[in-house]
C-alpha cells in the first residue's frame, strides 16, 4: 500500500537491514560497469568540452544510466490508455512538450533512464589513455639539471628518536636474546637502530609548461575551447612524469600578457597578430623564473596559423633562442577547414624548426575528436626524439 | 501514542477480519525503516539476488522518493505464515489501516487460484527461498567471479517474464523420442513394396524410434527451456536460471491480479475500520483520511488523471460487486478470476460512467487527446499489459543441428513488431548463455517478416 504525499519520517529501527544496504550495493555495481562502460569509450565520452568543470583532480562526464534490456514491442507512434476524470471525447489535455502519459498499467518496470554525472580521477583517466593509446612515458633529460635532496640510506646506532626503525630494533633484540641466557632483558641500547639520511643529487624532476595562445579576432571561441581541452591533457600527460609542474599561460595578439589559468581562456583579444611578441615574453619569464638547466621546458603554442609577414624574421629567431633551451616545442593549428593544414606561416615556422633536427612537431586540428589523436602525435614524436 | 500500541490492537482487528469471513494463514508483523521499505520495494521481496539492475531501480526510487512523490506504508508476502513489513514511521490509525490491509491481502493469496496453484508449486516459503537463492548466488560469485555470475544473471533475469504459467514449475525434459507412428495400412502398395528388398523384413521387427524435434512445439517457457537445453550450460549457470525461474512463478499471480488484490485489500481496511468501535476516534478520523489518500482516483487539485490507481479501480468494483451480487458472490469471484477476467467480467458501463472513465491517445509530442468512453476498448486498454506477464510472445521454435536458437515473436498475437534494438541487447544476453548463435525471427515496422541477431547492423532494422 503506498500513497502520493510530500513528507516523509524517519525512525531508526535496529535490523540486519540497518547493517548494510542492498540497493546501495548494486547501485555501486552498477557504477561500475558505467565505468568500464566510459572506459572503453574514453576519447568519445571526454572529448567533449564540457567535461573539464570538476575542478583538476577529477572531471564529471555525463553518463547515462544502463538500461537492463528486455524484449518490448516497438513503441507506437501514439500510446493509448486510460484516464480517469471529468473529460469528454475530443478534449484535449497537456501541452505538447511535455512528457507523454505512458500507458503502462502496473507494470512497474521503471529501467530509469535519466542523465547523471559521473566522477572520475584525472589521473585514473591518464593512466587508461596512456595504456590504451600506448603513449610512451616521457623520459626527462638525463644528466643536466641536478637536484640535491635527502634520501634514506642505511642504519645506525645512534640518531633521532623520530627516526628509530621499531622493525629492525625487534629484530636486532631477538638476535641477541637467541644466544643469550631466557632471562636477558628484552631491550638494550645496543639493540636500536637508526635511519640515516643523506644528500643524493637527482636528476631534475622538475618541470615548466608553457602554453602560448594566439588570441587575436581571428580565433573564435570554439578555437580557444579546443585549444584549452588540448592544453589540458598535455598537461595531465606532463604531470605523470614530473613531479612538480609548473604552467605559465601567455596569450598574445600584437602584444602579450601572462594569465593565471582560468583568466587564459576567457582571454579575447582584438586586432593582428604578432608571434614574436608571444615568444619573446615566453622568452622573458624563463629567464626571470625557470632557469633551463634546473628545469625541464616545454612549450605548446596554439594558433590559426596566421602571423603578420613582417614578423617572420623576429618570431624565427625568438623561436630559435627558445627552441634551443626547451625539452620540446609544440604546435598545435586550430583550422576550420581541412584544407592548406600547416602550411601557414606559423606553420612554416615550426617547420622549419623541426628540419633543423629540433625536437618540435606540429599537428592540426579542427574538431575536439582530433584531441587525442594531437595528444598521441606529440607524445609519441617527443618520446621517439628523446630516446634518438 | 505508543509506538507498540498498534500490536495490541492487532487481535482485535484479526477478530473482526475472521468474523467478516475472511480466511488466511497466519502473518508476521514487523516494523521496519522506510529505507528498507523501499528496498524491498525496489527487489519485490526482502532478500533478493543481487543484480546491478536492481541498483537502477533503486536509484531512480530513490529518487523520485527524496522528490516527495510517494509513501510506502506496508509490504506483505504470501506464504504461511505470510510476512507483514510496516513503515516503522506509520501512525498507530495508519497502522490499524495497514494491518486490516494485510488481512485482506492475506485472504486473498490464501484463496485466489492463481496465488493457490503457485504457492502449491513454488511453496509457502517464498521469503525463505528467494533469501536462499540470494545466498547461492552470492556463493556462485565467490567461486566462478562476479563477471560470469553476471552474464548468467543479465541473461536469465532479462526473460523473467517468460515463463508458462500453465505448465508447472516442475517440470520434465521433453520426450527424447516421438510416440511411434500408428501402424501404415496393410494395402497393395505397402505389401509390395515391403517385399521389394530382402532385409525389409529384419528392419521392420523393432518398432521405429525418431529422435523428437527439439522443441517438439513452440515454447514460451524459455527460461526452462535454455536452463535445460542450452548445449554448454554448466550446472550452476543451470542453477541460477532456474532459480530465477522460480522466483517468477510467484511474482506472476502478483502481476495478474494486481487490480483484484488490492482492491480486495482496500475493501477490507475500509469495512474492518468502520466496524472497529475500539479505535480512538482521533485515529478512525485519521485512518479514515489516509484511506480516502490511497484510494484517490486523481491527484489532490487535478480535475483528471491520465491513468488508473489499481487500488481505486479496484476498491469500487469490489464495493459494487458486494452491492450488486453479494458477499459470498464477491468471495467466489475473489477465488476464481484474474485481472484480465475481473476486468472484463465486472467492469460494466454504469460502474464506468460512475467512474468516469475514458480512453485517450497521448501522442510523442505531449499532446493527449480524449477518445470516447466506449466499454470493450476501455476493458482492452487496462488489460492490456496483463496479457502474458506484460511481456511480447516470444517463444523457442528450433535448434538448428549447429546449435543456433531460432526464438520466434508472435507479432499477430502481440498486435505489432518488437522492439528491435532491446531485442538485439538481449538476444546479446542469450547468446552468452546459449554460446551458439541466437535468431528471432519478428516482424519490421512495414510488418515484413526478417530475422534479427545481436548483431544486425543498425541499418537493417528499419
Amino acid at each position: 500500500m503506498s500513497k502520493d504525499e510530500s513528507t516523509s519520517s524517519r525512525t531508526t529501527v535496529a535490523g540486519w537491514y540497518d547493517l548494510f544496504s542492498r540497493g546501495a550495493r548494486d547501485w555501486l555495481r552498477h557504477n561500475d560497469k558505467v565505468r568500464e562502460a566510459v572506459r572503453a569509450h574514453l576519447p568519445e565520452a571526454i572529448a567533449g568540452g564540457d567535461v573539464l568543470s570538476g575542478g583538476t583532480k577529477t572531471i564529471r562526464v555525463p553518463v547515462r544510466m544502463l538500461e537492463h534490456y528486455h524484449f518490448r514491442l516497438r513503441t507506437p507512434e501514439e500510446q493509448q490508455g486510460v484516464g480517469q476524470g471529468a473529460a469528454k471525447p475530443g478534449d484535449q489535455l497537456g501541452q505538447p512538450g511535455a512528457a507523454p502519459a505512458s500507458g503502462k498499467g502496473g507494470g512497474g518496470r521503471n529501467d530509469g533512464g535519466f542523465e547523471f554525472l559521473l566522477e572520475f580521477k584525472v589521473d585514473d583517466i591518464v593512466d587508461w589513455l596512456w595504456e590504451e593509446m600506448k603513449l610512451p612515458n616521457l623520459r626527462a633529460r638525463a644528466g643536466r639539471a641536478e637536484e640535491a635532496d635527502w634520501t634514506r640510506e642505511g642504519w645506525d646506532r645512534r640518531g633521532a628518536r623520530s627516526r628509530l626503525d621499531r622493525r629492525r630494533s625487534m629484530r636486532e633484540s631477538i638476535k641477541r636474546r637467541e644466544v643469550q641466557p631466557a632471562d636477558a632483558p628484552r631491550f638494550t641500547d645496543d639493540d636500536l637502530r637508526f635511519r640515516q639520511l643523506t644528500k643524493r643529487e637527482q636528476p631534475a624532476t622538475q618541470a615548466v609548461v608553457f602554453f602560448l595562445m594566439d588570441v587575436s579576432a581571428s580565433m573564435s571561441d570554439r578555437d580557444r575551447q579546443l585549444a584549452k581541452s588540448f592544453f589540458f591533457w598535455a598537461v595531465q600527460g606532463l604531470r605523470r612524469q614530473y613531479r612538480y609542474l609548473d604552467t605559465v599561460f601567455v596569450a598574445h595578439t600584437t602584444e602579450a600578457w601572462e594569465f593565471n589559468e582560468e583568466e587564459f581562456f576567457k582571454v579575447s583579444g582584438s586586432g593582428g597578430t604578432v608571434t614574436s611578441s608571444g615568444l619573446k615574453k615566453v622568452r622573458e619569464i624563463m629567464s626571470a623564473r625557470f632557469d633551463p638547466s634546473r628545469y625541464n621546458v616545454y612549450l605548446f603554442y596554439a594558433s590559426d596559423g596566421d602571423n603578420a609577414s613582417s614578423d617572420r624574421a623576429d618570431a624565427e629567431a625568438a623561436l630559435d633562442d627558445i627552441a634551443a633551451l626547451a625539452n620540446y616545442t609544440g604546435y598545435l593549428e586550430i583550422s576550420t577547414t581541412s584544407q592548406s593544414r600547416l602550411n601557414s606561416e606559423c606553420g612554416t615556422l615550426f617547420k622549419a624548426l623541426a628540419d633543423g633536427g629540433k625536437p618540435a612537431a606540429s599537428f592540426a586540428i579542427s574538431r575536439f575528436e582530433d584531441i587525442w589523436d594531437a595528444v598521441r602525435h606529440f607524445f609519441q614524436h617527443q618520446a621517439a626524439g628523446e630516446s634518438t | 501514542m505508543s509506538k507498540q500500541q498498534w500490536r495490541e490492537l492487532l487481535p482485535r482487528i484479526e477478530e473482526l477480519a475472521s468474523r467478516a469471513g475472511l480466511q488466511y494463514n497466519p502473518v508476521d508483523f514487523e516494523a521496519v525503516p522506510a529505507s528498507f521499505m523501499m528496498e524491498i520495494a525496489v527487489y519485490g521481496l526482502p532478500v533478493r539476488m543481487p543484480h546491478w539492475s536492481f541498483g537502477v531501480r533503486y536509484i531512480s526510487q530513490l529518487i523520485q522518493h527524496r522528490m516527495g512523490h510517494s509513501r510506502l506504508f506496508e509490504v506483505v508476502f504470501p506464504g504461511n505464515p505470510g510476512h507483514a513489513y510496516l513503515a516503522a514511521g506509520n501512525s498507530l490509525a495508519e497502522n490499524m489501516l495497514v494491518a486490516a490491509h494485510v488481512l485482506g491481502h492475506a485472504d486473498f493469496s490464501r484463496n485466489n487460484m492463481l496465488f493457490h496453484n503457485s504457492q502449491q508449486q513454488v511453496g509457502d516459503h517464498i521469503v525463505e527461498q528467494a533469501a536462499s537463492h540470494a545466498r547461492q548466488i552470492t556463493m556462485a560469485v565467490e567461486e566462478h567471479g562476479l563477471q560470469r555470475v553476471e552474464l548468467v544473471l543479465d541473461a536469465a533475469l532479462a526473460l523473467e517474464q517468460h515463463i508458462d504459467v500453465d505448465r508447472r514449475v516442475q517440470r520434465e525434459r521433453y520426450p527424447e523420442y516421438e510416440a511411434p507412428e500408428a501402424e501404415s495400412p496393410e494395402d497393395a502398395f505397402s505389401k509390395r513394396f515391403a517385399s521389394l528388398t530382402p532385409d525389409s523384413a529384419a528392419r521392420e521387427s523393432g518398432p521405429k524410434l525418431k529422435r523428437a524435434p527439439i522443441p517438439p512445439h513452440p515454447e514460451r517457457d524459455l527460461l526452462w527451456f535454455i536452463a535445460n537445453y542450452a548445449p554448454e550450460l554448466e550446472g550452476w549457470e543451470r542453477d541460477i536460471f532456474l532459480a530465477v525461474r522460480e522466483e517468477s512463478f510467484y511474482f506472476h499471480p502478483v502481476h495478474a491480479t494486481q487490480i483484484m488484490n488490492e482492491g480486495w485489500a482496500s475493501y477490507w481496511h475500509a469495512r474492518l475500520l468502520r466496524e472497529a468501535d475500539f479505535l480512538p476516534q482521533a485515529a478512525y478520523v485519521d485512518a479514515i483520511k489516509c484511506h480516502s489518500d490511497v484510494v484517490r482516483p486523481i491527484a489532490g487539485g487535478e480535475k483528471v488523471a491520465l491513468g488508473i490507481n489499481p487500488y481505486h479501480l479496484g476498491f469500487s468494483m469490489w464495493e459494487d460487486i458486494v452491492e450488486r451480487e453479494g458477499m459470498d458472490a464477491a468471495r467466489r469471484i475473489m477465488h476464481e478470476d484474474d485481472d484480465v477476467s475481473f476486468v472484463h467480467n465486472h467492469l460494466n458501463a454504469e460502474l464506468a460512467a460512475k467512474l468516469q472513465l475514458f480512453r485517450f491517445e497521448a501522442e510523442a509530442s505531449g499532446s493527449v487527446k480524449v477518445l470516447n468512453t466506449d466499454l470493450d476498448a476501455l476493458h482492452e486498454v487496462i488489460v492490456g499489459p496483463k496479457y502474458n506477464f506484460g511481456a511480447p510472445s516470444v517463444s523457442a521454435s528450433h535448434v538448428r543441428v549447429d546449435g543456433t536458437l531460432e526464438l520466434s515473436h508472435d507479432h499477430k498475437v502481440d498486435g505489432r513488431g518488437i522492439d528491435v534494438e532491446r531485442a538485439k541487447r538481449v538476444l546479446g544476453y542469450i547468446e552468452r548463455v546459449w554460446r551458439r548463435p541466437v535468431i528471432l525471427h519478428t516482424v519490421d515496422s512495414h510488418g515484413a517478416a526478417f530475422d534479427l541477431s545481436a548483431s544486425t547492423a543498425p541499418a537493417a532494422t528499419g
